[in-house]
């Protein structure tokens, strides 16, 4: 049986995104006589030489006669292996937020960039705005080709271009392809006007690209949904209902029902009409039969004990304003919509405006407008139960409702809680000391050459008389996280105990430099969160080193030992590495040496402490 | 599960159905669900009653009654609502007619398609609904292909397409004023393949038109129609008898049939892969007057 992938497609006006829907539907035949006429009509009343394919996928009338696209499109087509589901979004700078709607519910990004022009800034906001939303799989598609001889150059300057741009982003797969969406060339056959190309045309690419693995299948998460009422024999049971937002749920699970608390047992488990199910995974419908009888409504959560979500009324998360009736301003109430819940919520602040161009952060913004991006905290009057977005876009996810005009105003992805505790005053505060103090944390794979690079950066340090101190995460292992392994939850405490261990340093006067692998994007921005809470300079520096170039280093034989199957969870071999989204500063250690990449962070810190 | 480890799409479009269902139910105070015993009807009820499963579907359905039926697809309304234990509505076109609501055109090619829209507007205003489910897809015609899953409709029931809720994720925003209402299609993505595969492996039953049938048909500009329903006054086509079957059944007097020799699901889904029509095109002869004519009758509260 064939499965669902959904795509959404970005271009700027004009780099022929219509004329490449068009051409995919209509070589893969979705496209119907009586369209193919209208089409034929209007290419002879203009007369044009070839029919323009992008009427086929052109909408209403007042964008009919502006002659441009304005809002999210879907169209259908489908292969024996799968069926396809394609949003179509304009690329106007106005419209990031018909991008963001679109995205939100996309495996894959079709990104159009036309082949003369070379990647603009609109090509990278787009792969930005994906990467924001989530998607794992960006497909450049470098159209016009024959509009540029084909030339092998040009595709190739075009696409290291574009990967030295998204190596800052969170994009696990990304692939260029060269097309000619007008003459069909690597569309949906191979075109022969490209013979050094050796990939496949692009509906191959989306025909057999992996998504298994993109959605969570390890947080079990159900939001009820619905409570359905006990019926007759043998049906006498109150059934919570929802969609499964995350992990494998089993028939026979222990499961604890949140915010209560209570923990009951999966007694049975449905699928609609009540098909028995033993598992289920996102985005299965079920409903579930408890041990218990207890108290669920709507808005509660079903997950596993051992593997909670967040609780609580206090969050960060970045927004796109979606609306030009009104801007977000700090101290606003609106409604928030997440997952199965609707409460209130009060903009506390906003941390930071975030340039999707530059992706530079302005923290002295304190609203938001149509288009805009940025991350703010909120207050939510009941409590909410969240997940990250990295790590689940369902319970990760929201949307904030103007309770006048019940417009939807924001949609926003929570990148972390914001915590409550407060602090015993210290005695000397923090201006009184002599010098500043601010973490820098060097993130990367195996032999990575954060060690390298944070020992240069110590001495350069001290040269300047500015008092430092390096934390390295080998080192650590040995005394302040002995006690801990290599599991998932052991690597983020050995990141939360050592980002703390950072701040006491950092809030001394001293430079605490942390060259720590930090694998998970999560673990790393509740560390920066903190510093954030506590108001010290935190600076991400991602230590960008392909893995086959760690790999030969090998200055501690792990990569060896870890192929040789000695030893297990070997970050990068067969742990995941998720790179930093928008870190602070790249460092590419295979091309430059280690002491110009310290005098390039000495300059950093120094702006920051002075 | 597929050797790449992914849900089957019509398990992922019926999960996402479902989801639909179960949202309205639990946030609105009054749904309805239109129903005329149609293919795209038969599939939303079926779906409706799954996601409800043990329960009965809590609302009650609504036929918008043209006078112009099939009567077998009346007498199978009637059987399916009887046995699935649902409460059928019937709004009358012929009602608003009679008490002067709407005045019928005197001209030869009057369908009455587009004045059920002033029928639907008034059983929605009359039995205060707020969540009118509709089988419409976005396959179906370009005006469509941008309708959201939950399309807020103002009091008087009109759709602004450019003032429409920008809808994210799995997250459907189901809050209105009081009076106007929402227009909801749990559908939307599917296509009309889809829907036959579907009828197929669920093994729902339909009107037997939607099959190959020995019926009199008149041929008019490249249509097949029903005879005598379609005919007009002064109207001197002959009828020839053919085996036919319909793609929509919508009203009898305005929908064509295509010829075929499909008895079954499984053969209706071979004979769309070589159709070379769309649903619409095909079938209705009110669509083809203009080329933005749904999107305005979407405006004024069609569906
Ligand atoms: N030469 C050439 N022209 C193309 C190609 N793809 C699109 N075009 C032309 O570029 C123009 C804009 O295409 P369109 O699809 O409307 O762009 P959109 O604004 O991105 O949807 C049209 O005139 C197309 O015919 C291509 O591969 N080669």
């Amino acid at each position: 049986m064939s499965s669902l992938l959904r795509i959404v497609t970005v271009g700027s006006v004009d780099d022929g995104k219509s004329t490449l829907i068009g051409r995919l539907l209509h070589d893969a035949d979705a496209v119907f006589a009586d369209q193919l006429a209208d089409v034929e009509r209007i290419r002879r009343q203009r007369g044009e030489l070839l029919p323009n394919l992008a009427l086929l996928t052109d909408g209403l009338r007042s964008e009919r006669e502006q002659g441009i696209t304005i809002d999210v499109a879907y169209r259908y087509f489908s292969t024996p292996r799968r069926k396809f589901i394609v949003a179509d979004t304009p690329g106007h700078i106005q419209y990031t937020r018909n991008m963001v709607t679109g995205a939100s519910t996309a495996h894959l990004a079709l990104i159009l960039v036309d082949a003369r022009k070379g990647v603009l800034e609109q090509s990278r906001r787009h792969a930005f705005i994906a990467s924001l939303l989530g998607i794992r799989h960006l497909t450049v598609c470098v159209n016009k080709m024959d509009m540029v001889d084909w030339s092998q150059r040009r595709f190739d300057d075009i696409c290291t271009d574009f990967r030295g741009f998204a190596a800052g982003l969170d994009v696990p797969d990304l692939t260029c392809i060269p097309i000619s969406a007008l003459y069909g060339d690597n569309v949906v056959q191979r075109g022969t006007n490209a013979p050094w190309y050796e990939g496949g045309p692009v509906l191959q690419h989306l025909e057999t690209v992996a998504i298994a693995s993109d959605d969570n299948m390890i947080d079990v998460r159900l939001p009820v949904q619905y409570v359905t009422r006990p019926q007759q024999p043998p049906h006498e049971f109150r059934g919570c209902a929802g969609t499964i937002s995350g992990g494998r749920l089993r028939s026979g699970d222990e499961v604890i029902v949140l915010p209560a608390g209570h923990t009951t047992r999966v007694a049975a488990m449905y699928g609609p009409g009540g098909d028995r199910l033993t598992t289920a995974y996102p985005p299965q419908s079920v409903l579930l039969e408890l041990a218990d009888e207890l108290d669920v409504a709507r808005g509660d959560l079903i997950c596993h004990p051992g593997n909670q979500p967040h609780l609580t009324n206090d969050l960060h998360a970045l927004l796109c304003w979606l609306t030009d009736r009104s801007t977000l301003t700090s101290g606003t109430r609106y409604v928030i919509q997440h997952a199965t819940r609707e409460t209130r919520a009060t903009v506390v602040s906003v941390d930071y405006r975030l340039d999707v161009n530059t992706l530079h952060r302005d923290r002295t913004a304190n609203t938001l407008a149509l288009n805009e991006i940025g991350r703010v905290r909120l207050r939510t009057h009941q409590p909410l139960m969240f997940d990250t977005y990295r790590r689940n876009r369902d319970t990760g996810s929201f949307v904030l409702i103007d309770e006048t005009s019940n417009d939807t105003v924001a949609a926003g992805m929570i990148t972390g809680p914001s915590t409550n505790v407060l602090w015993h005053q210290a005695a000397v505060s923090r201006q009184q000391r002599a010098t500043r103090g601010m973490t820098v944390w060097l993130t990367g794979l195996p032999a990575a050459g954060k060690s390298t690079v944070a020992g240069e950066l110590g001495r350069a340090l001290l040269r300047a008389a500015q008092p430092v101190y390096v934390l390295d995460g080998d080192n650590l292992r040995h005394g302040l996280n002995a006690d801990l392994g290599f599991s998932a939850k052991d690597r983020a405490e050995n990141v939360r105990r050592t980002g703390e261990v950072a701040k006491l340093i950092a809030d001394a006067g001293v430079v605490a430099v942390v060259a720590l692998i930090s694998p998970y994007r999560a673990d790393r921005d509740r560390v920066r969160a903190s510093h954030d809470q506590a108001g010290l300079p935190f600076l991400e520096v991602f230590v960008d080193t392909p893995l086959a170039v760690c790999e030969s280093r090998d200055p501690k034989g792990l990569y060896a030992k870890a192929r040789a199957g000695e030893i297990s969870t070997l970050t990068g071999v067969d742990d995941p590495y998720e790179p930093p989204l928008h870190p602070d500063i790249t460092l590419s250690s295979a091309t430059n040496n280690p002491l110009d990449l310290a005098a390039e962070l000495m300059a950093a810190v120094m702006r920051r402490i002075q | 599960m597929n050797e790449l480890n992914e849900l089957p799409y019509l398990t992922a479009l019926e999960a996402e159905a479902v989801h639909v269902f179960r949202e309205v139910a639990a946030t609105f105070a009054r749904p309805v669900l239109l129903f005329s015993g149609g293919k795209d009807s038969m599939v939303m009820l079926h779906v409706a009653t799954k996601a409800f499963w043990p329960a009965p579907v809590p609302f009650p359905v609504l036929h918008v009654d043209t006078g112009h039926n099939f009567p077998e697809v009346i007498r199978f309304r009637d059987a399916v609502a009887a046995r699935l234990g649902v409460r059928l509505l019937v709004g009358r076109v012929q009602d608003d007619i009679d008490a002067g609501r709407i005045v019928e055109p005197a001209t030869p090619s009057a369908s009455r398609n587009r004045m059920q829209t002033t029928t639907l507007l008034r059983v929605i205003t009359e039995e205060r609904f707020d969540a009118v489910f509709g089988g419409a897809r976005r396959d179906e015609e370009k005006a469509r292909a941008k309708e959201r899953i939950f399309s807020l409709r103002d009091k008087l029931g009109q759709w602004d397409p450019r003032n429409q809720r920008p809808e994210l994720w799995r997250v459907y925003n189901g809050r209105h004023h009081e009076g106007e209402h929402m227009r909801v299609f749990p559908l939307s993505n599917w296509t009309e393949t889809d829907i036959w595969c579907y009828v197929r492996d669920e093994r729902i039953e339909l009107p037997s038109l939607y099959y190959s049938h020995h019926r009199r048909v008149v041929r008019r500009d490249g249509l097949l129609l029903p005879y005598p329903e379609a005919l007009e006054p002064g109207d001197d086509h002959q009828p020839v008898e053919l085996a036919v079957r319909f793609r929509t059944v919508g009203d009898a007097t305005c929908t064509a049939c295509v010829p075929s020799y499909a008895a079954t699901p499984e053969a209706v889904i071979a004979e769309l892969a070589e159709t070379t029509s769309t649903e619409r095109g095909a079938t209705r002869i009110d669509d083809r007057v203009s080329d933005s004519h749904m999107e305005d009758r979407k405006r004024e509260g069609y569906f």
